[in-house]
C-alpha cells in the first residue's frame, strides 16, 4: 500500500546533492506554466495542494468554521539536478493575491520568477505581474510564442506591461526543451546582473 | 473575484488531515519550507508510530526529497506534511538540508551554478 514510489531510481535526488534553489514560473490561468514545468522537470511534474478558506485566511481558521467554503490551491512543480551538488525546483501557480499564506511559501527563498505572458491576453498578466513586484521577486518576462502567432515588438510589450527597461522578454515556446531552457537562462543572467 | 466552480463545499476530505495532525492546523517555525532537502535518518523506529508519520518515513528511507516532492508523493497538503515531519525531526527520525539562503543573500556563485547547468543540460 503506502505512496512510494516503486523501483523508481530517479525518485530521489542524488546522495552528493546539498543545494537547493527555486525559480517560480508563473502567469494567469491556462498560460501554459504546467506545460513549461513538465517540458524542463526531470521528474514527472508532481502536485500539491493547500485548502484554504475564502479570503486568504490560514488553514488552522477552518476548525470551527463549519458552513464556509474552501477553495483549493494547486502547485505543480518539477525538478532539475544542474550539478553533483546543487538542485533546482520549478515551481507554477497561478497568480490568486488573497492566498496570502501559500505565496510566502512561494516566494520565501525563491532565485527570482519567470512570468509566462500570453500577447494575445495582455491585460490578464497585469495582477500576476503586481504580485511577483509585491514580493519584491526579480522576473523576467517569457512571451508565450506558437507556431504562425505574430511576434509582437518587444518595446510595444514592454509599453504595454509598463516593464522597467532592463526587464527580460523572451520568447518562447513552453511544448520546447530548448525554448524554454533558453527562457530560464535569461532570468538567470538578469539575476547575475542584478548581484554584481 | 473566484467563479463558483473554482470553490468547493467543506467535505469530509477536509477532515482527514486535521486527524492526522492532532489538530493543528499550521506551524509557526521556519525549519521546514518547499525546497528543504529530507531523508530519514537511521535511528530505529518505535512500534507505535501513526501510519501517516511510518508512510512518511517508508518514502524518505529511499534517499532526499524535497518537502514539495513528500507533499505531492503521498497526496497530503503542504502545511500537513510540515507538521509531521516537525514532529518526526523532533524525534530524531529525519535529517535535512537547508535550502539556498534567500534571493537577497544569493551570492553570485549560486547564480552562475545555475547557469552553467542548465546550459550543460540545455545549451
Amino acid at each position: 500500500m503506502g505512496s512510494r514510489p516503486v523501483s523508481d531510481d530517479d525518485v530521489y535526488l542524488a546522495d552528493e546533492v546539498q543545494i537547493a534553489a527555486k525559480i517560480l514560473v508563473v502567469g494567469h490561468f491556462a498560460v501554459g506554466k504546467t506545460t513549461f514545468i513538465g517540458t524542463m522537470s526531470e521528474i514527472p511534474p508532481l502536485r500539491t495542494e493547500e485548502r484554504m478558506t475564502q479570503a486568504g485566511a490560514h488553514v488552522d481558521d477552518l476548525m470551527g468554521t463549519r458552513g464556509k467554503t474552501t477553495t483549493t490551491v494547486a502547485m505543480d512543480f518539477g525538478r532539475l539536478t544542474l550539478s553533483e551538488r546543487l538542485v533546482l525546483y520549478l515551481f507554477g501557480t497561478p497568480g490568486q493575491e488573497r492566498f496570502v499564506q501559500v505565496w510566502e511559501d512561494m516566494t520565501r527563498g525563491a532565485l527570482g520568477a519567470l512570468i509566462l505572458v500570453d500577447p494575445e491576453r495582455l491585460k490578464e498578466s497585469f495582477p500576476v505581474i503586481d504580485l511577483v513586484e509585491q514580493y519584491g521577486l526579480p522576473y523576467a518576462i517569457s512571451v508565450n510564442h506558437f507556431d504562425g502567432t505574430p511576434v509582437r515588438p518587444d518595446r510595444e510589450l514592454r509599453e504595454a506591461l509598463d516593464l522597467l527597461p532592463e526587464t527580460p522578454i523572451v520568447t518562447c515556446d513552453a511544448r520546447d526543451e530548448k525554448s524554454s531552457a533558453n527562457a530560464l537562462m535569461a532570468l538567470v543572467r538578469y539575476l547575475q546582473e542584478r548581484s554584481r | 473575484m473566484t467563479a463558483p466552480e473554482e470553490q468547493e463545499p467543506e467535505s469530509a476530505q477536509l477532515v482527514r488531515p486535521y486527524v492526522i495532525t492532532n489538530g493543528r492546523g499550521r506551524l509557526d517555525n521556519d525549519q521546514f519550507n518547499l525546497i528543504t532537502l529530507v531523508t530519514a535518518s537511521d535511528q530505529v523506529r518505535p512500534g507505535h508510530l501513526d501510519p501517516e508519520k511510518r508512510r512518511l518515513l517508508d518514502l524518505c528511507a529511499g534517499g532526499y526529497l524535497s518537502v514539495a516532492e513528500i507533499a505531492g508523493h503521498m497526496g497530503l497538503p503542504i502545511g500537513i506534511v510540515k507538521i509531521l515531519l516537525s514532529d518526526l525531526s523532533a524525534d530524531g527520525y529525519l535529517l535535512t538540508r537547508a535550502p539556498a539562503p534567500p534571493a537577497q543573500l544569493v551570492d553570485v556563485s549560486l547564480l552562475q551554478e545555475v547557469l552553467d547547468g542548465l546550459q550543460a543540460r540545455f545549451g
